[in-house]
Parts: C-alpha cells; sequence; structure tokens
C-alpha cells in the first residue's frame, strides 16, 4: 500500500462528499441570501463546520471502505456458504431454517454494533438528549434503537432463509407499531417514529445488503434480487417499536421510584 | 484553543468507544468462528484509524455547523412569517438533498434491473435507464412532500400518530394492488431516503421551528420530519409501479 494511492483515494471519496454535500450547501445559500436576505449569525464558524463534516464523512467512509466493508463482505459469503453451516459436503437443499444458528447471531451482531457507530443516529441522540433536557439519554437511545436494528435484522435473515412474502411482516409491525403508540409516552412518539429512518445509513447499509445479498444467493430458490433487499425495511420498523418500549420502561421506573417513599411514610 | 482541544480529545475517546463493538464482531468472527487469519492487519489497522478520525470530525463539524444553520433559519423563516417560503424551502429541502442519494441510485438502478426481468418494461438500456430516472424523481418528490406535510404539521400541531397511522393503511392498502415485483424496492426505498449529512439539518430545522412558534413543544412537534420523510416513498413508489403496469 502507498501512501500515493492512499492519498488518490481520499480525493476520490471527498470529491464523492463533495457531490453530495453541494445540493445542500446550495438550496441553503440561495433561500439564506436570496430569501431570508440576511447573513446567518456565526457564518465563520458554520463554514468552518461543514469544513469539518466534509472532511469527517471523507475520512469515514473511505475508513470503511479499507477496513470493515471488504471483511464483512467476505465473512457473509462464508457464513451463508453451506460448506460452513452444516460441514463439508452439504447441500443447501438439504439446511432447515434451525441450521443456521450462526447467521442469526451474525445478523443480530452486524445490526447491533453497526447502529451504535452510526453518525445520523449520534446526532438525533445529541438533539433529543438536548431538547428533552436530559430526560432522554444519548445512551439509553442509542442502544434501544439498535436493540431495534439487530432483533430486525435477524427476523428479516430468518424471512429470507423460510422464503415467507415481506409484506406480512412488515404490516403485523405496522399494527404493533400503532397499538404501542396508545401505551406510549406522548413525548417519545415523534422521535421514536423518526429513529425508524436514521439508522440506516452509511454504516448499516452496506454491511446488511452483503449479508441478504449473501443469503439470497446461496439459499435455493431465492432470488438475490427480490428477497436480498428488504433486510432495510426490517432495520427500520423495529426501532420504533425498541424505543417507545425504552420510554414505557423509564416511565414505569420512575413511577416505582415515585411511590417508594410515599409507601415507606 | 486548548478548551477546543479539550473538546476533540473527548469526541475522539467517544468515537473510539461508539466503533469498539463492530471491530470486535469482526475480530470474534474472523478468529474464532471462522478460524481464520487476519489478511492485511496494517490496512485495518489504518482504515479504523480513518474512520474514528472521520467520526470525530463529522460529530465535531455537527454541533459547529449542521445543527447552527438548520436552527438559525428556522428561527428566520418564523420571523418572517411566510409560509409559502417556508414551504418552498421545505421541498427544496428534501427534493434537493434526495435526488443526488447514492443509495437511491443504486436502488433505482437495481429496480429498473428488475422490472426489466420481469418484462414489465422493455429490455434496453434506454428504458432501463428512464424508469430508473423515473423512480429517482419519484421518490424525490415525494420526500419533498413529506418535508412540507412535517413543517405543516409543526405549524398546525397536528398529531403526529394520526398522520402516520393512516399512512400505513395506505400503504397496507396499496401493498394489496400494487404490482408484486415494485413491494420489495417500495419498502426499502423508505429508508434509503435520509442521508447522513440530511437527517441533523432537518432534525435541527423540525425542533428550531418548533422552538420559534408559541405553543409548540420542540420534544413533540420538532420531531417526526424524518418519520414523513421514510414513509411517503413507498407509497408513491408502488403508486410509480401502478402506473407502469
Amino acid at each position: 500500500m502507498n501512501v500515493g494511492g492512499l492519498l488518490a483515494e481520499f480525493l476520490a471519496t471527498t470529491v464523492g462528499t463533495i457531490r453530495d454535500l453541494l445540493p445542500i450547501a446550495a438550496i441553503l445559500l440561495g433561500f439564506q441570501f436570496l430569501v431570508i436576505r440576511e447573513p446567518p449569525p456565526h457564518l465563520r464558524r458554520i463554514v468552518i463546520g461543514f469544513l469539518y463534516v466534509l472532511i469527517g464523512l471523507s475520512l469515514f467512509l473511505l475508513g470503511l471502505e479499507k477496513a470493515l466493508f471488504p471483511l464483512g463482505r467476505v465473512m457473509a459469503e462464508q457464513l451463508t456458504a453451506p460448506a460452513f453451516i452444516a460441514g463439508p459436503g452439504a447441500v443447501a437443499g438439504m439446511l432447515g431454517w434451525e441450521d443456521y444458528g450462526w447467521v442469526y447471531l451474525f445478523a443480530f451482531a452486524v445490526g447491533f454494533s453497526t447502529t451504535i457507530a452510526e453518525p445520523s443516529l449520534i446526532a438525533v441522540a445529541i438533539k433529543a438528549n438536548e431538547v428533552s433536557g436530559g430526560a432522554i439519554g444519548i445512551w439509553g437511545l442509542r442502544l434501544a434503537v439498535a436493540l431495534g436494528v439487530a432483533v430486525g435484522i435477524t427476523l428479516g435473515t430468518f424471512r429470507i432463509i423460510v422464503g415467507a412474502p415481506i409484506h406480512w411482516f412488515i404490516i403485523t409491525g405496522y399494527v404493533v407499531v400503532v397499538v404501542q403508540t396508545f401505551f406510549a409516552p406522548r413525548l417519545i412518539v415523534p422521535l421514536a417514529y423518526d429513529s425508524g429512518g436514521v439508522t440506516t445509513s452509511t454504516v448499516t447499509v452496506p454491511l446488511v445488503a452483503a449479508l441478504g445479498l449473501g443469503l439470497a444467493e446461496t439459499v435455493p430458490g431465492r432470488s438475490p434480487l427480490l428477497d436480498g433487499f428488504g433486510l432495510i425495511a426490517f432495520a427500520s420498523l423495529f426501532p420504533m417499536m425498541t424505543v417507545m418500549a425504552y420510554a414505557q420502561l423509564s416511565e414505569l421506573r420512575a413511577r416505582r421510584r415515585d411511590r417508594l417513599p410515599e409507601e415507606v411514610n | 484553543m486548548r478548551d477546543n482541544l479539550l473538546a476533540f480529545l473527548k469526541i475522539t475517546l467517544g468515537s473510539l468507544r461508539d466503533l469498539a463493538p463492530v471491530v470486535l464482531l469482526v475480530l470474534v468472527f474472523q478468529l474464532l468462528v471462522l478460524g481464520q487469519p487476519l489478511p492485511n492487519a496494517l490496512e485495518l489497522g489504518l482504515g479504523l484509524a480513518f474512520v474514528v478520525l472521520g467520526l470525530t470530525f463529522f460529530i465535531f463539524g455537527l454541533e459547529l455547523g449542521l445543527f447552527p444553520i438548520g436552527e438559525s433559519m428556522a428561527y428566520a423563516f418564523a420571523r418572517k412569517g411566510s409560509v409559502l417560503w417556508l414551504l418552498l424551502f421545505a421541498f427544496a429541502l428534501g427534493f434537493g438533498t434526495t435526488i443526488a442519494e447514492p443509495a437511491l441510485i443504486a436502488v433505482a438502478g437495481e429496480a429498473a434491473a428488475i422490472a426489466a426481468d420481469g418484462r414489465m418494461i422493455e429490455d434496453s438500456e434506454r428504458a432501463m435507464a428512464r424508469y430508473a430516472l423515473g423512480l429517482r424523481l419519484t421518490v424525490a418528490v415525494s420526500v419533498g412532500i413529506a418535508i412540507i406535510i412535517g413543517v405543516l404539521r409543526i405549524l398546525r400541531g397536528w398529531p403526529i400518530h394520526l398522520m402516520i397511522a393512516g399512512g400505513y393503511v395506505l400503504v397496507v392498502c396499496m401493498t394489496a394492488i400494487a404490482p408484486k415485483e415494485i413491494i420489495g424496492i417500495a419498502y426499502d426505498s423508505g429508508g434509503v431516503t435520509t442521508s447522513t449529512i440530511t437527517v441533523p439539518l432537518v432534525t435541527a430545522l423540525g425542533v428550531g421551528l418548533a422552538s420559534a412558534i408559541r405553543g409548540r413543544n420542540p420534544m413533540i412537534d420538532g420531531f417526526g420530519l424524518i418519520a414523513f420523510a421514510s414513509l411517503t416513498p413507498m407509497i408513491f413508489v408502488m403508486g410509480y409501479g401502478m402506473l407502469y403496469a
């Protein structure tokens, strides 16, 4: 590995990030100066902040591409190969859904660990902590969302292996979310709905897609195109439930704590 | 200067902790479960250092640039009092950040290949490119409309759960009549639309608006914009599939 090659790759990633950032910057600038017609306060700091975001995202993406993604993809392929699952000479057609234990464990661990590292979730957690005056913990929210993604992706891999139609799972999930909404504390509901969408960006999508495609290619009768995708949908559904459950649990604990001293008196 | 350095170091430590689970997962599965050595340990270490540094810079820039601009624009629009401009801004933000989204471009390409396979469209480069572009425009317009709906909700104080539940009912009804090939793509397109730059910006905008308008609670009314942005693409993409069929 030479330094020049690395630098060239970093530049290429930076150009890609600039291309993503450009339309956003143009819209912000356009409205700021043509419609609002005054510069925002601390313009210099904001520009520096944008530069940091640009450098940060480029380094982040390059590092992922260098270190984690290739390894993750190879691991997903190896774990789903029939020879690994049931010993050499095994044919995929002989395997039942219960033979895929390592795949489920891997799916759970990938969902959990990549969500903890997801930058946009960190952003939302920081904001929620600030707005709620500390009532919603940064780590509480992130762990709840990560658990949701982990469960969602595990269930999604199970669906690919048994080949059940995706919409039954998703529709059932919606029903649970809607029912849970009526019992969850009112303050958490919008944040819970949001956390479904924020989980799936830079880190999670590439690794999860690799897992789904690997599975769909080795399990007989699955189409990589139709079944390989769809894991993302699972990953955005379950965090809504776990975040609401997190708020319900905190409320329960707070209520119990409030009640105890009264009983002692 | 020293404070900045201290803050930077603190965030770096946080980034290390954030990445620890992924690194642990890769090591355990690679060495213990699969029983294979680590390829290119040097490149791996360097890549991880990049990821830690990148995450640190990103979070530093978030608090310095993305959050403040989102909030200051929300306040400026609230002061200006022009709903029309605000809604136009909302649409531009949703549409502009989605149309160039790399994940969406990838999914649209896959979707065109599936459609050509299933003989929904002609199996030619041009037909597929047209289908993919149409899909991208559909998703981008739907995200623009989602942010408009979300901003209107903040202004008027409509209850979010009824709107989201209504959206789900619509998704379920359309699933029953939409062509089978489009369903998986439609469900996934909800998740891929919200990128790492869009999420902090839109969150700051929502929270800023809810704080600027009297009678709104930033916790209840400020969040929820992302939720609409992940819901409407499903409805619009299924509609697109139905029009094409």
